[in-house]
């Protein structure tokens, strides 16, 4: 292992999307019979790769080398024939097809007459999960198979179509301990049989009990490639988070106040566990964690969007019980939902009146609202929050995702909310913006508004946050001060293994 | 999760439950605990006539409740069959007026070419221009109305101007079915064939079930959906020549309506309306159930006001049967995610 030819070999690959740089320069190699492992943070570029090596997308430059040509996929099929299978961490089977028939659609064996022959196709698959020492019935609807075993069908498929090369993108995110085990198993035979694997995890115990080889990544851009019994666990985030915090951030100082929220036991089953958080008047709180650890759950439960299964949520001093988002509003809550255009906004509707949206009840008299004092409030804060549109009367798709998100702060700044909770406020928004945005987050907390903010982010929330909760599958995994707070600590926290598994 | 290797017994009964769990077992035993309930009060409902009156009736709307399945199963709907089904009826009075001496196979041929025609349009629209099918399909509901009514104006032929034998079709019978109704079991059971045993036709229940991963997966999603409408057409031009074969007259008016009762046949057939799953099969009972029901409330004398009530009744419980099953799934999927 190691000295053979590598059969996949990427390098100096570039991908933009119109201005946004999501992979700048990519880079690595495939040997037939290893495991190699990809890691990063959230947004250094691993999915964009993965989706090029997929042929998902097409880089806009670089070499792309499999089986000694040089290839540029037009499409998933063309990746695919050339022996790439991309095994997704949400596979897509078709619900309503059987479990023998989602491995072989569109090449179902034949029996009599050119008919399709169940048996011979059920026979096929279960000779295929012997070999990959399984047993599932292939009769069964995929509806309602557990994620896991709808990753295997997956690698039973890719196994069907001779693939030599498997790219797992993180695929025990949502596996069980013992599911992990069976996945490795597999993924470990396949090894011997001189596949090459590509494994994303953020799990860094999984990535050192199985991989051969570790490439990091950070910003888009390729770090470093390491034997993984050469390295370490602190070698390796120390590579992941490397970079200064500049001073993009700029916070300001502000007087911390009474307890807004106090959240205590908080538990949703099989979304979070025990969350334990507290923000007070003039506090930054930042929630941090990787994409998937359960943060958002927790947001939406705090908010009243989604139902809770124990625990408390006190508000201002008082409890809130199944309260709806319309309450927690007038009680003085706001939520700044993390998918803008899909939540926060109403893209079609004028700038103006999303400005205005939360402040219905306050502008109107006698149940209608004055034209003009829409106007008025909608030019006052957009002013304010520097929106950059020359006229409020155009519909909000036409903004950019920056100043999209400056509208949905308007909304909210405009009713006073006593705390206001942020979902990844800045994902998706130019480096110049961003700052404004973080600008406008610090005053709002000097006004006396609590902030609750998720991030992913590393530099935004050590730059932003007076206090750090970092989650873990589902869990808070520490608590962290602002002085306390290092990239290290927090990633470390992030990746950690919740106490369940 | 992994079911362990089974001992023969649970295989038994696994594979009951698998028949159990057919999505076409609702509506079988609701048409048959329909006729032992209607045979029971009146038993003249089983008279051999009445039960000849019970299957012609059937005959059509199972035929296009065959290509309404087809598409829909693909997430998508044909709302334009009552009109196309009209234009062919009414260019088959037009061909035996003015070729009576044409040969009765080239006028099948030429209703089932009239509504591929116009099938084709729909799939053209659908697939190709790639605009939602419900609104296509009322559109085209429209537009050949319009076209059939420009065309009839207050036309109408009738059964007399029409050769004996083609008639006849729909009055003798061979072992007691109608030879009309042999038809629509032919094409019942090569659609059903097609649909559960060839590759394109698995790829239906694929696009139906997520159309994106469909893309994905190199399925020629454009293609099948074309072939979907296209079928649906042809076999509305089909029911057009035994429309005509079967009633009295045809004219602008012919199959008016009729596609709200077919849509309600498949669905009550257990074919779910969002695509992905059901059988032609399913939809012919679902055909047969709503037929029959209104000939058994007349039957057993319930108010005419009330049959149609009992028809929206059947529509709502077929649908949430389908809605609570799902719910069922997702809790139980739900379930095993959280345990992990």
């Amino acid at each position: 292992m190691g000295s053979s030819a590598p059969v996949l070999s990427l390098q100096g690959a570039r991908k933009t999307f119109g201005a946004v740089v999501a992979l700048d320069n990519g880079q690595i190699d495939l040997i037939p019979g290893e495991i190699h492992a990809l890691v990063g943070e959230n947004g250094a570029g691993k999915s964009t790769l993965v989706k090029i090596l997929a042929g998902v997308h097409s880089p806009d430059k670089g070499e792309f080398v499999v089986k000694g040509a040089p290839v540029s996929f037009k499409g998933v099929a063309e990746s695919k024939a050339a022996g790439i299978s991309v095994i997704y961490q949400e596979p897509t089977l078709f619900p309503d097809l059987t479990v023998s028939e989602n491995i072989f659609v569109g090449r179902q064996p034949k029996g009599a007459l050119g008919l399709i022959s169940r048996k011979l196709m059920n026979q096929a698959t279960n000779e295929l999960f012997a070999k990959l020492g399984i047993s599932m019935s292939p009769d069964r609807r995929a509806d309602g198979l557990s994620i896991a075993d709808q990753q295997i069908i997956e690698i039973a498929k890719a196994i069907s179509l001779d693939a030599e090369i498997l790219v797992m993108d993180e695929p025990t995110a949502a596996l069980s301990g013992a599911e992990v085990e069976r996945l490795f198993t597999v993924a470990r035979s396949l090894r011997d049989q001189g596949v090459a694997i590509l494994f994303i995890s953020h799990r860094f115990d999984e990535i050192f009990s199985l991989t051969d080889r570790i490439t990091v990544m950070r910003d888009g851009s390729y770090v470093s490639t390491h034997k993984t019994k050469e390295t370490s666990e602190t070698q390796i985030i120390k590579e992941m988070v490397g970079r200064d915090i500049s001073a993009l951030f700029p916070k300001l100082e502000a007087a911390i106040g009474e307890k807004v929220l106090e959240v205590s036991g908080l538990s949703s089953l099989g979304k979070f566990n025990n969350i334990d958080i507290q923000v007070s008047a003039g506090e930054i709180v930042s929630l941090a964690g990787l994409v998937g650890a359960g943060r958002t759950e927790v947001a939406r439960a705090i908010f009243g969007i989604d139902p809770i299964d124990s625990g408390s949520i006190t508000f201002l001093g008082k409890e809130l019980r199944k309260h709806t988002p319309t309450q927690s509003i007038s009680e003085g809550m706001g939520f700044v939902p993390e998918d803008r255009r899909k939540q926060g906004l109403v893209l079609e509707l004028p700038i103006r009146r999303n400005v205005t949206l939360t402040l219905i009840k306050k502008l109107a008299s006698f149940g209608l609202i004055p034209p003009k004092r829409e106007r008025e409030a909608a030019e006052t804060w957009t002013k304010k929050l520097q929106v950059k549109s020359e006229n409020l009367g155009r519909s909000a798709s036409t903004l950019s995702g920056g100043n999209q998100q400056k509208v949905v702060l308007a909304k909210w700044m405009a009713v006073k909310p006593r705390l206001l909770i942020v979902d990844e406020p800045t994902r998706g928004i130019d480096v110049g913006t961003k700052a404004e945005v973080h600008r406008l987050l610090s005053s709002l907390a000097q006004e006396g508004v609590g902030v609750l903010m998720i991030s992913s982010e590393l530099p935004e929330v050590l730059g932003m946050a007076d206090r750090i909760y970092v989650m873990s599958e589902g869990r808070i995994t520490q608590e962290l001060s602002r002085s306390e707070a290092s990239a290290e600590k927090v990633m470390a926290a992030a990746t950690a293994k919740g106490v369940k598994a | 999760m992994n079911s362990k290797p089974a001992s023969s017994l649970e295989r038994v009964k696994e594979s009951v439950m698998r028949i159990l769990r057919t999505r076409e077992i609702p509506v079988a035993t609701a048409f048959v605990v329909l006729v032992a309930v209607t045979a029971f009060v009146n038993p003249r409902f089983l008279a051999p006539q009445s039960v000849k009156d019970l299957m012609l009736n059937a005959t059509i709307i199972a035929i296009l409740a065959a290509g309404q399945s087809i598409v829909i199963i693909s997430r998508n709907v044909d709302l334009s069959v009552g009109s196309m089904l009209g234009i062919s009826g009414f260019a088959v009075g037009t061909l035996f007026v003015a070729f009576p001496e044409i040969p009765i196979p080239l006028v099948f041929v030429s209703g089932i070419v009239i509504g591929a025609v116009l099938g084709a349009a729909n799939g053209f629209l659908v697939a190709i221009i790639k605009v939602p099918s419900l609104v296509i399909t009322l559109g085209t509901l429209y537009v050949f109305r319009g076209i059939n009514n420009a065309w009839a104006g207050g036309t109408e032929y009738f059964s007399g101007q029409r050769p004996k034998e083609f008639g006849d079709l729909s009055v003798e019978t061979i072992y007691g079915l109608p030879i009309i109704t042999i038809m629509a079991l032919v094409v019942i059971v090569s659609m059903g064939i097609f649909l559960s045993r060839a590759r394109s036709g698995r790829d239906y229940y694929a696009i139906g079930s997520d159309p994106a991963a469909a893309e994905l997966f190199g399925i020629p999603v454009a293609k099948r959906v074309f072939f979907a409408f296209v079928l649906s057409g042809a076999l509305a031009g089909l029911a057009g020549v035994l429309w005509a074969s079967r009633f009295s007259s045809v004219g602008a008016r012919t199959g008016l309506g009729v596609e709200l009762d077919v849509v309600a046949a498949v669905v009550v057939g257990g074919v779910a309306i969002f695509g992905g799953s059901g059988t032609v099969i399913g939809a012919s009972i679902g055909a047969l159930l709503l037929t029959t029901i209104t000939s058994s409330l007349t039957a057993v004398q319930v108010d005419k006001f009330w049959q149609q009530a009992v028809v929206g009744v059947l529509i709502i419980s077929a649908i949430v049967i389908d809605r609570v099953s799902a719910l069922r799934a997702a809790r139980k999927r739900k379930g095993e995610r959280s345990n992990v």
